[in-house]
């Protein structure tokens, strides 16, 4: 019997596929054995074009507890007895279809993935991608999104302490939601998704299963798509409630002698969950799929092994060790079932009704194939980076025009209206709140603390995705650096094209060697990822957007920095370069260049040794209390760094250097690696002395003073009105 | 002297009102489980805030049917003193403990920020340590803590000295402007006529350490202490 076309599109696997899972069974696969193949080999759990590259990844530490890949996220040793588990995943193509319910499980997934590991949330983070605001659509998942992802974690008891937001055609239609979760392990208590011998017994626990979700990875998340209403039954739905109560029930499992394992059951649910804790065991599993509590009558074992029904985790229990786990699930008023059994053997054998419906090796399905990727550079980006900037006209606007738009400009803007929508107090830990380059959280019951970001500039990516992504760990880090924490390790989001077309071939193949090359240079690993393909719509790819999150360790949380401005007369420096002003070529794909002239075009440029160097200038100034702010410069150059610290810290700054001719490159380049200090005047010798033993250049550029951003002699704005364009700016531009 | 928090299925702020009163104040305290009845070896009671069972149906409507609730009841009507924050406060109003309810704030979203309140009456066992206007600088965390009620019931409050916290700016101006979720007179924290009952939406517990931004609320729980252990002397 050969199966149909139309089978084989609904799960997403390719006629040659099919031919290889018959070749490596000698049979055709059952029905039921079809659906698991199509989800464990989609592109969301199989990572057939990516895992090549992905293996090549920096991964060593001496920090790393628990190595990539090996569990549901990374751990990394901070001494003291604590360690974090951190990851970032994407839910991009729920949210595209149903925004709110899409953020919301999205939040809800990464959460499970991190208490999978024994650690306790303390920390969120979003990363959002959206097409131009001024567009309805955008609007209406721009707000379902925050919505969504208010919703969920406000209600679960976890603070939403950072991320991003920026806005560019290439998402329209197609908008990227990633969220990140941090989590606390104490006293070396990592927990592991798997089991320990023969005989342990499986439990699932907590929400019955629907019909909801079948086929989120292997259909909504592996394809292009185009008729998106028709795949709203793959989006989940969420009950945050449910999973607050999940939490803190697997919390206390964990404190069980008969429990050994606790695996999060994500995408393709419990054939996913399971089969990847069998393979993880070394073992054989007996699935009694008749055992699963429902919410709907009629489900077949299909519908059942593939539903993604949100708020369910398995657990691997010793027998014996089953009546606690019982009576502790009770006690939150959670179901728990015994589903399945660990046997020796190497097959996962399902059976419904006393039935065996399926017997098959546990190696062979997981196995996914593996694609070579071509990485030849399109000849359009060629084009692209060979524009010559000085062919850029001046604005036609005078520079406080220009200023006051970029301010405004939604990637700029204040994000306050979107993240005083999150609760960002809870668990009170939060020393630094979004708003600062990294979010600051302490450590209770130590002096530690960390610093959590999350970066990635998709224009520069586009322009060149090797030193883009490059850029993008660099500001990850660099943000974290400005507070005066050490980064120790990074997740990586990976939001890309059709991987199936060799331009984002070119542009994955080209990002992960940036990634790598940079983490390479700040000597930190990759700790987690997660893979996001195909994310484009009407034949058009979005930018190539590798999501960095960040992590730093603070020794002592109260030795930090801020952003704001904090006294007059304070002298302002910028480390890593010895010009005030940047040059004409520094507007290659900077907010400037999009904004005023509509162009995203030029070279990106990066050197790492000097960026490693510049910010452990800034460290070290921290640490040593010679600082009174620090601000990483980005998006908008100099002149938006600035005016963010005097906006922040509610006072003035002059700017003595003139302006350049080029006015516009000079405030609003984006040139790397520049970290804007603010200092009183007596220890300036010592951070000179700091910054000339890195052989890091500096230059002092003005002072703190007086209630009006002044550059130069010919640009002077008041405050207030700075102030008013950059915290109403996302509301003007994202309001009808 | 000891403190008893409750915690509900779906309560997330047991920790950190515990971490406030137990590791920065050190005294004593445990979690109380919904479903238990006894809270003799409790001075204080302090109902935290979080999501009791997801908020389904309406803030604190489930919650007032748990167990602990007719206890918390008999608690109060012998004049122990209870405190109810932000979901805590939301289920004192649904179980008739204080008048009033929370309804969704005015703007329909989640406000987080940092609130100044003013002090409006000192003359209260949770009031005691601050002086008369005093702004309290404590952060909210809520999507229905619009205060309501009927005018009878407001002007009652009001006259009685019943209202304790109003959202005001950083000057101590009471305005519209100000006001976070559209409470009456910018009402953020109310007493029974008794005064041990005290229902406030913005989260003293979250203001306990400089590091964190502040430690104005430890004014109120130290207020309560205080008078707590005098009580018992």
């Amino acid at each position: 019997m050969t199966v149909s076309q139309q089978t084989l599109d609904e799960i997403a696997l390719s006629r040659t596929e099919y031919e290889m899972i018959i070749d490596r069974l000698g049979r055709e696969p059952a029905p039921l054995e079809l659906g698991l193949f199509g989800a464990l080999w989609s592109e969301h759990c199989g990572y057939k074009h990516t895992k090549a590259l992905l293996r090549t990844l920096p991964s060593s530490s001496k920090r790393l507890l628990v190595a990539p890949g090996a569990e549901n996220a990374g751990v990394i040793d901070l001494g003291d007895g604590l360690a974090i588990a951190m990851k970032i995943e994407s839910h991009n193509h729920p949210s595209a279809v149903e925004p709110f319910e899409g953020a919301a499980t999205g939040v809800g997934g990464i959460i499970r993935d991190i208490f999978a590991m024994g650690a306790r949330p303390i920390a969120l983070l979003n990363s959002l991608r959206f097409g131009q605001p001024d567009n309805a659509r955008t609007r209406y998942l721009l707000n379902g999104v925050i919505g969504g992802i208010s919703s969920y974690g406000n209600c679960i008891g976890i603070p939403d302490v950072g991320g991003e937001i920026f806005f560019s055609d290439s998402y329209n239609g197609n908008p990227l939601v990633n969220a990140m979760c941090v989590g606390l392990i104490e006293n070396g208590k990592v927990a592991s998704a798997s089991a320990r011998e023969a005989g342990d017994l499986l439990f699932l626990v907590g929400a019955d299963t629907g019909r909801d979700g079948i086929h989120g990875a292997s259909g909504l998340a592996s394809k292009g798509f185009e008729e998106e209403a028709e795949m709203r039954s793959a989006v989940q739905v969420g009950n945050p409630f449910l999973e607050k109560v999940l939490i803190e029930a697997c919390m206390e499992a964990l404190e069980l002698p008969g429990v050994v394992g606790l695996q999060d059951c994500g995408a393709a649910g419990i054939t996913s969950a399971a089969i990847e804790m069998a393979e993880r065991s070394g073992m054989g599993l007996k699935l009694f799929i008749d055992r699963v509590p429902r919410r709907e009558k009629g489900m077949t074992p299909y519908e059942v092994m593939l539903s993604e029904s949100q708020e369910r985790m398995l657990i691997a229990v010793t027998p014996g060790g089953e009546t606690q786990v019982f009576e502790l699930f009770d006690r939150w008023d959670l179901d728990a079932s015994v589903i399945g059994e660990f046997e020796l053997g190497n097959n996962v054998k399902i059976y419904d009704e006393g039935e065996q419906v399926c017997s098959t090796p546990v190696i062979t399905l997981t196995d996914s194939p593996e694609y070579k990727l071509a990485s030849s550079k399109p000849a359009w980006l060629d084009a692209l980076q060979k524009v010559n900037m000085n062919a850029i006209p001046m604005p036609n606007m005078p520079p406080i025009k220009v200023m006051l738009k970029m301010l405004g400009s939604p990637n700029i803007a204040s994000r306050f209206p979107i993240y005083q929508q999150y609760d960002y107090h809870v668990q009170t830990n939060t020393v630094i709140e979004p708003g600062g380059d990294a979010a600051v959280l302490r450590l209770k019951g130590s002096k530690k603390g960390i610093a959590i970001s999350t970066d990635c500039n998709s224009r520069i990516c586009y322009l060149d995705p090797s030193i883009g992504a490059s850029i993008a760990v660099a500001e990850a880090c660099r943000n974290i650096s400005v507070t005066g924490a050490a980064p120790i390790a990074l997740t990586d989001g990976l939001n890309f094209g059709n991987p199936e077309t060799p331009d984002v071939q070119y542009q994955l193949t080209e990002s992960i060697a940036g990634i790598t090359r940079a983490a390479d240079a700040f000597k930190i690993p990759i700790v987690s990822g997660n893979a996001s393909m195909y994310n484009e719509s009407l034949g058009s790819a979005i930018f190539p957007t590798p999501i960095i999150g960040s992590l730093g360790l603070l020794e002592d949380a109260e030795i930090h920095a801020t952003v704001g401005f904090k006294s007059q007369e304070d002298i302002i420096v910028l480390i890593g370069t010895d010009s005030c002003w940047d040059e004409i070529n520094d507007i290659a794909g900077s907010e400037y260049l999009e904004l005023i002239h509509g162009k995203v075009e030029g070279q990106p440029r990066l050197d790492l040794d000097l960026e490693v160097r510049a910010q452990e200038v800034c460290r070290k100034a921290i640490k040593a209390g010679l600082v009174t702010s620090a601000h990483d410069v980005s998006d908008g150059g100099i002149a938006v760094a600035i005016a963010e610290c005097s906006i922040i810290g509610g006072i003035g700054a002059v700017i003595t250097k003139a302006l350049p001719k080029r006015w516009d490159a000079g405030m609003f380049g984006e040139s790397q690696s520049r970290i804007l200090l603010s200092l009183d005047n007596k220890n300036i010798d010592q951070l000179e002395s700091i910054a000339l033993s890195h052989n890091v250049p500096m230059t002092i550029i003005g002072f703190v003073k007086g209630d009006s951003l002044v550059f130069g002699d010919s640009l002077s704005i008041p405050l207030t009105v700075a102030s008013e364009a950059w915290q109403n700016g996302f509301n003007l531009a994202t309001s009808e | 002297m000891k403190f008893g928090i409750v915690v509900f299925p779906g309560t997330w702020s047991e920790k950190d009102t515990q971490y406030a009163v137990s590791d920065v104040l050190g005294y004593e305290s445990d979690y109380i489980w919904h479903d238990d009845d006894n809270l003799d070896q409790y001075d204080v009671i302090v109902l935290p805030g979080g999501f009791s069972y997801g908020d389904f149906l309406r803030c604190g409507a489930i919650a007032r049917f748990s167990p602990v609730m007719e206890a918390v009841r008999i608690f109060a009507d012998k004049g122990g003193p209870v405190i109810g924050i932000c979901n805590g406060f939301q289920i004192l109003c649904e179980s008739n403990l204080l008048p009033g309810v929370l309804m969704r704030n005015d703007h329909l979203e989640f406000r987080c920020i940092w609130t100044d309140l003013r002090v409006e009456n000192t003359s209260t066992i949770f009031t005691s340590k601050a002086t008369e206007g005093q702004l309290l600088h404590i952060p909210m965390s809520h999507g229905e803590g619009n205060y309501q009620a009927d005018e009878e019931t407001i002007s009652r409050l009001e006259n009685n000295g019943q209202v304790i916290f109003r959202y005001s700016d950083t000057s101590g101006n009471v305005t519209s402007k100000i006001n976070p979720n559209g409470s009456v007179n910018n009402i953020a924290g109310i007493i029974n006529e008794r005064g041990n009952v005290l229902g406030m939406m913005p989260h003293p517990e979250k203001a306990s350490e400089k590091l964190i931004g502040g430690d104005d609320g430890n004014i109120i729980f130290k207020s309560l202490i205080e008078n707590t252990v005098n009580s018992l002397k």
